[in-house]
């Protein structure tokens, strides 16, 4: 299914690899500052400002740069990449393109993950499509010394695989255990060389910034949120699908939007975003707001809170790499004291303990997996205390 | 002058990069000022190069930061998390073993955040702990413990484990494996990849069913291990441990029929003084002597006796080598001949280069050596019935007990070696013997082979075999002094830390031959003029880069003679030795062993007065000779690298 | 396994690693051919690929137990992954996955006796606005419900008397 909702963006009529040419004809300091002036932000998550990294790769020493495009989207509720990869790999492919242009890369590997392995065949099949059309390969366009190509590499069904330097750490060949940072990626990423990894809505969005320019760009959104997000939007609502709005946008916007206005809670930002109560939805989606990768997950009136509360801890459970000890143990503590909470045998102290083990996890773990994966769970306990401390016990429980 | 080209261990880092140290590149200042910053630690302002990690900074300022998952003599792994601090401006903290400081920082290492952290993490831990320390052989000497004690851990917060999750594996004569009591630090998967490159364990699975493993979860005895015990020294509790034989050896002793001997090596006698709270580097040799005794041990013999017949045996091969490859050019005389007194490393050969086997000295270890000689020479001069004889080991080693056990050793026509103990069994015996081992009287070992020379003491550090058969080499080859070559006969160039080291000795002159060599060449002078090379290589990992530049045909394929030791540092460093170990734990102990040489009257293999003896009354053909062939030589398995 | 068949998969992983390079980065793509190919990555097929990659077997083990799509054990001809993350909970996975285990006979992690089916639970499979959603290899099934259980595995079970099984397969 594709975009349910265009907008300024997707609906702009940009032409294709518009941005790309228009790429060519800068030096790499100017493509760098035209994104660095859009004001865009990473769109996989956590929002790191594009322009600052690519400059950060394009300055770092190192004889081979790499591009990586993320698409291991496994965030519960994301599915904005897929239709990204369906309908729009031109743009992916275009947007890695110019970001090698931009960092002096020659190689770019995009990492798909492996429950997407049915996307394989039509992607390589728009790559050998763009070699065809000088678009990838031996001096691009024309353009005497641009050297770029694209390998597509698989995941296999592991989450914490997105997470960048779990990412490299499995096109290496590893397991897909995060790494320690400093160094970052920008410095010592794919095989210790300077690597950008950027989520595949961020590459297509720094093909419009290229086309139509920064100022253009930045005129949508707000000012510190530029531009546009595509939103996974599922759950208990009408009409669940992937839209694009201009950020800022406020929950209860959005959910009249895909027809969820009963909502007694919004899930932003997948399982390890935060959940938001109904009280709460005139906040805004954007960086300054309740920041998301993208997913809302609409939780209706008769939801219960603590099934979703364990959901995402079993979740987490399965997916942490169990690397560190406050993620492998601490997820596996949380899920056990809602399993308490389930037959009523959690005292206020036990609870207050739990929370505090949140903030520990959040505080201590080696990555983001382990630093997000309480929030769900404090913030369920938080805003739906009642719900949660004075429900009926099963009826088999003793 | 040792060649300084060869790196140590850092070099050969394969772990994933998540379990590896970081370099930061240097700040990109023209002028330099960006060489030094300046922390902020606890309100004191410390100064450190560039790219120190925080707990660097901590060391050196005197603050302690707890840790688990750091080993100094490992790449920086940052899992277990208990040595997080606070930096200013962050949002989350940070582990202080891995974060360099690369811009002037302010931290804190016990904020509120800090504090709480670190007791969920061992609350973590712990809930995840099956065990009590009263029943377990870490007490008083486990990290985990420590830790809990330093943390007031008074009460299990998320609960403690009711039942075993893994079935211990005891399958292994030398490592034992109880996952029950891993943290998962990974200390022993970076140890067994990059020190010991035999790759043995791993992580498997992922999440909370996360345990070290082995390929296919097999039990130890059938995965390629060589027994070094590495893991279990570095190792923060007692999920890894060594097979244990002290209840036999009890019982052996307390058995009225049986003669128990015991043979004492000298890295233990090093470093036994650790497990009674002083610091390294103490030897308490004779001190053991009446401990061992008291124990009830019939006679107590210094391993050196048959380290010196090793040198003898061992020097004679190569000989009898090189005469065959250069005089004779005998295609089949493999040079350079390998050593082969350490088993980890001997299996680890005859897995992963089987191939190489041939290089090989033949010559048994010093320990196999003594065993086989109690139990024919020693039996007979004694009139014991060598069945009534139980033979043990003190040993630093871990692999001593497999190589115990290897069906070839039996050349007595019993169990040459019957038990291998570790240093730290046997300080455990010595404390439920209730003896205090420091304050022990002086005693010497007991005759017929009374206390041997300082060459068989050195051979517990890297480079002391070589050392050891140099000083004999120089002196019956060349006919003279070695001190008149080497101050005190300190050999320095095979001395020392490198991983791998290369000296060349040019021979001048050569004879008068010494009797007991007489027989071996009409003529000698295919010798003069001849330069010796010879290497030294400790850790397998550095071992697996001399063998691979040897087929490559590189610089140490012309070598002569080359010392391999599987443990880091050489016997001194074994999988036996007490917990913990490190570099300057190491030094210390390399230090004590060189400083018992320069005590011994007799420094030299060859003027063994006992090995003299031996050879006149009982090995009456010389080294190298029929019955020492019979008795004191040994064949090996090409055993290759899959696992069936 | 019988030596024919050692040798033929030793050469198989020859030819893989020629293709993808004989460094530890080939590694995900050789053991992702493998398990395609054979529904399992053996022992054997591991010793043999960290010998090329001049790596310990453990390590591979170590990655192999790692990712949720490679496995040492081997899987059924089909092996469906239904999501149980969730927006697919919320819209009924759990009488999706009761119907599966009817249909099959098996519960989830195991495989039918006859090696045709495993079921297996997946996370989310990036199709949470039509949950259910399931994977049956490669292939992508959403809103599955009852009526869409049974074709599917009516259509598994189509292809099986098209394409025969090689005999002799375990
Ligand atoms: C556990 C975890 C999973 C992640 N998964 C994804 C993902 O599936 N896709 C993605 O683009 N970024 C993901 N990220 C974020 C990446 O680490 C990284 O920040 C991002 O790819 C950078 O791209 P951007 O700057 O374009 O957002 C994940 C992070 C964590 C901690
Ligand atoms: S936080 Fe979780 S996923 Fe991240 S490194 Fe730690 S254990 Fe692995
Ligand atoms: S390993 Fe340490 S903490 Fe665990 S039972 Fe033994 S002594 Fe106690
Ligand atoms: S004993 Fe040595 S080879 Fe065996 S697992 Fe331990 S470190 Fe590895
Ligand atoms: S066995 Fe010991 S060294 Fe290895 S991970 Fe477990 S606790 Fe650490
Ligand atoms: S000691 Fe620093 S993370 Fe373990
Ligand atoms: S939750 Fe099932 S596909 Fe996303």
């Amino acid at each position: 299914m594709s975009l349910l909702k265009k907008g300024p963006i997707f609906s702009s009529g940009i032409l294709p690899d518009e941005g790309l040419k228009r790429a060519l004809t800068l030096t790499r300091a100017e493509i760098i500052s035209e994104v660095r002036e859009s004001g865009l932000k990473g769109r996989g998550g956590a929002g790191f400002p594009t322009g600052v990294k690519w400059n950060l790769a394009a300055a770092a020493r190192g004889e081979h740069k790499f591009v990586v495009c993320n698409a291991d989207e496994g965030e519960p509720g994301t599915f904005k990449d897929r239709v990204l990869l369906t309908d729009y790999a031109n743009l992916v492919f275009e947007g890695m393109t110019i970001a090698g242009k931009a960092i002096g890369s020659h190689q770019g590997i995009l990492y798909l993950r492996g429950e997407y392995r049915y996307l394989l065949g039509q992607l390589e099949g728009v790559l050998d499509g763009r070699r065809k059309a000088g678009l990838l390969g031996q001096n691009i366009l024309g353009k005497e010394g641009f050297n770029f190509d694209i390998e597509i590499r698989m995941g296999s069904g592991a989450y914490v695989c997105g997470e960048e330097t779990a990412l490299i750490e499995s096109l290496e060949g590893h397991r897909g255990e995060p790494r320690n940072r400093p160094p970052f990626p920008v410095d010592t990423g794919y095989l210790g060389n300077p690597t950008t990894v950027n989520n595949v809505e961020t590459l297509v969005l720094a093909t419009a910034v290229l086309a139509r320019g920064a100022q253009w760009f930045k005129a949508i959104g707000t000012d510190k949120s530029t531009g546009s997000k595509l939103f996974s939007v599922s759950g208990d609502c009408e009409r669940p699908g992937v839209y694009e709005f201009p950020m800022g946008i406020t929950i209860a916007q959005l959910l009249r939007e895909v027809g969820g206005e009963s909502a007694k809670a919004v899930q932003v930002g997948g399982a390890s975003g935060t959940c938001v109560p109904a009280s709460l939805f005139a906040q805004t989606l954007a960086f300054e707001g309740v920041p998301t990768g993208g997913s809302i997950i609409v939780f209706g009136p008769g939801r219960d809170m603590l099934k979703v509360a364990r959901n995402f801890m079993e979740f987490f459970v399965e997916e942490s790499c169990g690397q560190c000890t406050p993620c492998r143990y601490g997820n596996v503590a949380l899920l056990q004291g809602i399993e308490k909470l389930e037959k009523g045998r959690c005292s206020m102290a036990h609870l207050n303990e739990l929370l505090a083990l949140g903030e520990s996890m959040q505080l201590a773990s080696k990555c983001g997996l382990g630093q997000t994966s309480p929030n769900a769970f404090i913030a369920i306990v938080k805003h739906f205390t009642d719900e949660i401390l004075g429900r009926a016990l099963p009826a088999q429980q003793a | 002058m040792p060649d300084r080209t060869h790196d140590s261990h850092q070099d050969s880092s394969r772990a994933p990069v998540s379990q590896r140290s970081h370099t930061v590149q240097a700040a990109h200042t023209e002028t330099g000022i960006g060489a030094h910053v300046t922390v902020r630690l606890d309100g004191r302002d410390i100064k450190v190069p560039f790219g120190t990690t925080i707990l660097d900074v901590a060391r050196k300022a005197g603050v302690r930061i707890p840790t688990l998952c750091q080993h100094d003599d490992l790449c920086i792994a940052g899992v277990c998390r208990i040595c997080v601090v606070e930096i200013e401006g962050m949002r989350t903290l940070q582990a202080s073993c891995a974060y360099p400081v690369t811009q002037p920082i302010t931290v804190n290492t016990h904020t509120r955040k800090v504090r709480q952290a670190r007791r969920h993490i061992l609350d973590l831990m712990l809930a995840n702990h099956y065990g009590e320390c009263y029943s377990c052989w870490r007490n008083q000497n486990c990290e985990l413990q420590s830790l809990a004690d330093e943390y007031g851990v008074d009460s299990f917060r998320f609960g403690h484990p009711e039942k075993p999750r893994y079935e211990k594996d005891t399958s292994s004569y030398a490592v034992i494996r109880d996952m029950n009591k891993c943290i998962l630090c990974r200390r022993c998967v970076r140890t067994c990849i990059d020190l010991q490159e035999v790759g043995v364990l791993e992580a498997v699975d992922r999440g909370d069913k996360t345990s070290i493993s082995t390929f296919m979860d097999k039990p130890l005895s059938e995965v390629i291990c060589i027994n070094c015990g590495q893991c279990i020294n570095r190792c923060p509790t007692s999920a890894l441990a060594a097979n244990d034989p002290t209840d036999e050896v009890w019982e052996a002793i307390d058995d009225p029929k049986k003669h128990v001997v015991i043979q004492t090596a000298p890295s233990p006698r090093a470093a036994i003084a650790e497990c009674f709270g002083m610091p390294a580097g103490t030897a308490l040799t004779f001190e053991l002597n009446t401990a061992l005794k008291q124990c009830g041990f019939d006679r107590v013999f210094d391993t050196n006796f048959t380290a010196d017949l090793t040198i003898l045996e061992e020097g004679t091969e190569l000989l009898k080598r090189l005469h065959a490859a250069l005089v004779q050019k005998d295609p089949s005389a493999t040079v350079p001949q390998f050593t082969s007194c350490s088993p980890g490393w001997v299996k680890y050969l005859e897995h992963f280069y089987p191939e190489m086997i041939p290089n090989l000295s033949s010559a048994k270890s010093p320990q196999q050596m003594f065993g086989a000689v109690i139990k024919t020479y020693y039996a007979k001069l004694h009139g014991i019935d060598p069945k009534d004889i139980v033979t043990v080991a003190l040993m630093p080693c871990s692999a001593k007990k497999f190589e115990c056990n290897r069906p070839e050793m039996c050349d007595s026509g019993f169990k040459d070696v019957d038990y291998g103990l570790t240093t730290r069994e046997m300080a455990a015996m010595i404390k439920e013997a209730g003896i205090d081992l420091p304050r022990m009287p002086k005693t010497d070992f007991d005759s017929p082979f009374g206390s041997a020379t300082g060459s068989g003491v050195i051979f517990g550090a890297t480079g002391g075999v070589m050392e050891a058969a140099l000083r004999t080499v120089i002196e019956l080859v060349c006919g003279i002094k070695v001190e008149n070559l080497f101050d005190h006969a300190r050999v320095l160039p095979v001395r020392g830390f490198e991983g791998i080291k290369y000296a060349e000795l040019p021979i001048g002159a050569v004879g008068p031959v010494p009797d007991i060599l007489k027989g071996l060449f009409k003529d000698w002078e295919w010798l003069k003029r001849a330069t010796l090379k010879v290497a030294v290589a400790h850790g397998t990992a550095n071992a697996k880069k001399v063998l691979d530049d040897i087929k490559a045909g590189g610089k140490f394929a012309q070598c002569h003679f080359i010392e391999f030791m599987a443990c880091p540092g050489g016997c001194i460093g074994g999988g036996g030795q007490p917990i913990p170990t490190s570099p300057e734990i190491r030094a210390a102990r390399a230090r004590a062993i060189y400083s018992e040489d320069e005590a011994y009257p007799v420094r030299k293999s060859h003027e063994n007065p006992a090995v003299l003896q031996l050879y006149s009354d009982f090995l009456t053909d010389g080294p190298c000779g029929h019955l020492s062939h019979e008795l004191l030589h040994t064949g090996y398995t090409a055993r290759g690298k899959y696992i069936y | 396994m019988l030596a024919t068949e050692q040798l033929r998969l030793s050469a198989e992983i020859v030819e893989l690693a020629d293709r993808y390079g004989r460094d530890r980065c080939a590694l995900m793509p050789i053991l992702q051919t493998v398990q395609d190919r054979y529904n399992h990555i053996s022992e054997f097929a591991m010793q043999e690929v960290a010998n090329l990659l001049q790596i310990h077997p453990v390590e591979v083990y170590s990655v192999v137990t790692f990712y949720a799509f490679l496995k040492a054990d081997t899987l059924g001809k089909f092996v469906i992954r239904l999501c149980r993350t969730i927006s697919c909970d919320m819209q009924d996975k759990d009488k999706v996955a009761r119907q599966l285990e009817n249909e099959l006979g098996i519960r989830f992690g195991e495989t039918t006796p006859d090696g045709k089916f495993t079921l297996e639970w997946a996370n989310c499979l990036g199709m949470c606005d039509q949950g259910p959603a399931l994977l049956v290899n490669d292939q992508v099934f959403t809103q599955v419900d009852f009526a869409k259980v049974h074709d599917i595995l009516e259509g598994c079970r189509r292809s099986f008397s098209v394409h025969p099984m090689p005999k002799g397969g375990h």
